[in-house]
């Protein structure tokens, strides 16, 4: 690691502007991360047209802390109100609301925060040593393996993320495609412009984001807003007592771990990690009743695991440029939008950047701690605001946001246009996520691909017999064909064995009742085989949303 | 117990959270027609592609690639087809879809006026329809932030950015 360029980092994080950037950027994430409706990817879609006018290394510090403040933010309303904010605080909700129901919403608070503080430092403490070690080896790579690992990358975002893995493969498919509309830059051909002169400089990444998760999120939200404004509970002492910070204190050290290792997978990283993070703690702890009912660590270890997670996802796209999840895609556009190619060269290209987004966390981090303890109550107000107001604020700054870009009427018009079929996708259980991230992927993967070929000679084994594209293609073969194994494997076990299903089919006991199924002595281990590609698993039976767009729809239908 | 059983037990837990908020589902229709677009984008792309030139290998033309995606489209949307029936993670359209469509009308109708008229007006219109029409919030509530909201990105984006947005009050 380059010290030198590690503390020129940090003395451009420390100028006021950049400080305020960063300030501005968490407390957005933390009050998004509240507020129902828009997730961190749909936000910084949203916000993407300010990078055009300020300067980059703000911008993308900027809209970082978006993301990892909106894991803090997504806290506050699994603890008060039993809703999610987002997807990876999902578990939280059971020890969390159990917490607050005993008048210790405060506790639950309070050990969240000094978990995610404690789980994102530490997260980021190994991406400032790992990242530029990956990044060395990344600068191996050639054509052969960018391609393999930008189609793995899109494999791995349609199996890990939520919904149906065919439906997130064919949203995939269609983003590569919309990323040839253009003109081929091979060939010079016009292809998919329909003789339309705006369409010939292909479709602008940003306003594909802001249309898919942006307009998409907004009408979706638009249709689901008619319930009742919540009344959190009371929020008092939100210091955590020694007790407390004992008996958490392994959660959060595990969680850490968890979160950083699962953070750096493709997909669902974030919300992955707070599952088995929870699973962990019940697993280790001696009394695994409690949770459910109001245990600390079952808020420690998940809140913890998120924001480790959360972190370590900045790992593939600031050393080999393979966004990791929807919010990664739209910090790897707006890196593209600066004319910065995320890629192994990122760090001695741009070292100032590199460094100063990295650096940027920690003290981030400090603000999301200063901001989620002593000020948790500025941001239990804040629950109060009705979305109702909040929507032509938020779809005046989209529509503004992307007429700024081009100074284009076209823009808006495409925007909504794709706004309309984010929303449709929404509707028939196609996520957009998968999408949009193809679609940043698309060109890469073209040109990488074509220029494979020349090296090869036309001969497409080529790809197969380097030693490096060829083991990543090989992973690539393992994950497309496992859900298929799996499906067969369930059926044959599920005709097999009754009893063991338990844990599968009793998904209405209580939280609390959960102990009782893993008594039969483990016997039901084939429901997930223990290999680390099982995660595949979690997120697509689930439906969890992904740490990106969406994470509101389902659990947020305020 | 195996770690593995309680890993299953809490995602069983968190779809369970999930299904209580989650509007009723669309049925097999949606998801027969949700595979049908997807199919009928994939021909036409590739018919389309096959157009542009497919080249050879060794000498890819412009459409190779968007042909090979198209395949794997049409794929993927016929596969969806035959499986794909008894999925459950659509949503019906219901009555307070509308809200949506309306909300989209709005935003074409900003589109189509600002050209004209310049962004003030139609941000207050704007305003006032998704306040008080999609959100049900009272007149003055709706008059008040609505004008509030206009003024604040009038001076935000033509000075605080200095983005020249199509205005018509100039100061």
């Amino acid at each position: 690691m380059d010290l030198n360029a590690f503390l020129d980092g940090f003395a451009l994080v420390v100028e006021p502007k950049n400080l305020l950037y960063c300030l501005i950027g968490v407390l957005i994430g933390m009050v998004i991360g509240v507020l129902p409706g828009l997730g961190p990817a749909a936000t910084i879609a949203i916000l993407l047209p300010i990078t055009y006018s300020i300067n980059p290394v703000s911008a993308i510090i900027m809209l970082a802390g978006i993301y990892y403040g909106a894991q803090y933010g997504g806290t506050i309303t699994s603890v008060l109100l039993r809703l999610p904010g987002e997807a990876s605080s999902v578990v939280t909700v059971f020890d969390g609301f159990a917490l607050a129901k005993q008048g210790k919403a405060g506790t639950a608070l309070g050990i969240a925060a000094i978990g995610s503080f404690v789980g994102a430092t530490i997260s980021i403490i190994g991406l400032t040593l790992l990242a530029p070690v990956v990044a060395d080896i990344a600068l191996d790579f050639g054509p052969p393996e960018y391609a393999a690992l930008a189609l793995l990358g899109v494999l791995l975002i349609a199996t890990i993320g939520n919904g149906n893995m065919l439906k997130s493969l064919v949203a995939a498919a269609i983003g590569l495609l919309l990323a040839t509309v253009g003109r081929d830059s091979f060939s010079g051909a016009s292809r998919f412009t329909f003789d339309s002169l705006q369409l010939a400089d292909g479709i602008d990444f940003v306003v594909v984001a802001m249309g898919l998760f942006g307009v998409g999120e907004i009408l979706y939200n638009l249709e689901q807003r008619h319930g009742k404004p919540h009344v959190p509970a009371k929020v008092a002492n939100v210091w955590p007592s020694r007790k407390d910070l004992r008996q958490s204190s392994g959660a959060i050290g595990r969680g850490s771990v968890i979160g950083f290792v699962l953070g750096v997978l493709p997909g669902g990283g974030a919300v992955l990690a707070s599952l088995v993070a929870y699973a962990a703690e019940k697993r280790r702890s001696k009394t695994p009743e409690r949770f459910g009912r109001g245990a600390v660590e079952g808020v420690a270890a998940p809140e913890t695991a998120n924001n480790a997670a959360a972190t370590s996802s900045f790992i593939p796209l600031l050393t080999i440029g393979i966004p990791a999840n929807a919010s990664m895609a739209m910090l790897f556009g707006a890196l593209l939008i600066l004319g910065i190619a995320p890629g192994p060269q990122l760090v001695d290209e741009h070292p100032d950047l590199f460094w100063g987004v990295i650096n940027s966390m920690y003290i981030g981090n400090v603000l999301l701690l200063i901001l989620s303890i002593p000020l948790v109550g500025l941001f239990v107000r804040i629950l109060r605001v009705r979305p109702a107001i909040l929507a032509p604020i938020t779809a005046l700054i989209t529509i503004l946001g992307v007429y700024t870009i081009n100074n284009s009427v076209f823009d808006i018009f495409l925007m909504i246009g794709f706004g309309i079929v984010g929303y449709l996708m929404k509707k028939a259980g196609f996520d957009p996520g998968p999408m949009v991230l193809a679609f940043v992927l698309g060109s890469l993967v073209e040109s990488s691909a074509r220029r494979s070929m020349l090296i090869f000679g036309g001969d497409p084994t080529g790809f197969f017999t380097r030693p490096l594209s060829g083991s990543i293609l090989a992973i690539f073969v393992v994950v497309a064909l496992l859900p298929v194994v799996r499906h067969f494997w369930r059926r044959k076990s599920a005709r097999v064995e009754t009893a063991p299903g338990v844990a599968e089919v009793d998904s209405h006991s209580g939280p609390g009742d959960v102990g009782v199924a893993g008594d039969d002595g483990g016997s039901d281990v084939v429901v997930l085989p223990a290999d680390t590609l099982d995660v595949a698993g979690v997120g697509e039976r689930v439906r969890v949303a992904k740490s990106g767009a969406g994470q509101h729809d389902h659990h947020r239908t305020e | 117990m195996s770690q593995h059983d309680i890993l299953a037990e809490i995602e069983a837990e968190v779809a369970h959270e999930l299904e209580d908020e989650r509007p009723p589902a669309g049925g097999p229709a949606y998801q027969t027609v949700g595979a049908l677009v997807g199919l009928v984008i994939g021909v036409g792309a590739a018919i389309l592609a096959y157009g542009y030139g497919l080249g050879t290998l060794r000498q890819p033309g412009p459409g190779l690639w968007p042909f090979v995606v198209s395949v794997v489209i049409v794929v993927l949307s016929v596969l969806l087809l035959v499986v794909g029936r008894g999925l459950d993670d659509s949503e019906k359209f219901t009555r307070s879809s509308a809200l949506a469509a309306v909300g989209a009308i709005t935003f074409v109708a900003f589109g189509l006026l600002m050209p004209l008229t310049g962004f003030e007006i139609p941000a207050v219109l704007l305003c006032i329809v998704w306040l008080r029409f999609l959100g049900g919030e009272s007149w003055r509530n709706t008059v008040v932030i609505s004008v509030l909201t206009t003024v604040v990105f009038y001076f935000l984006f033509l000075y605080g950015l200095r983005i020249p947005l199509p205005h018509l009050i100039a100061l």
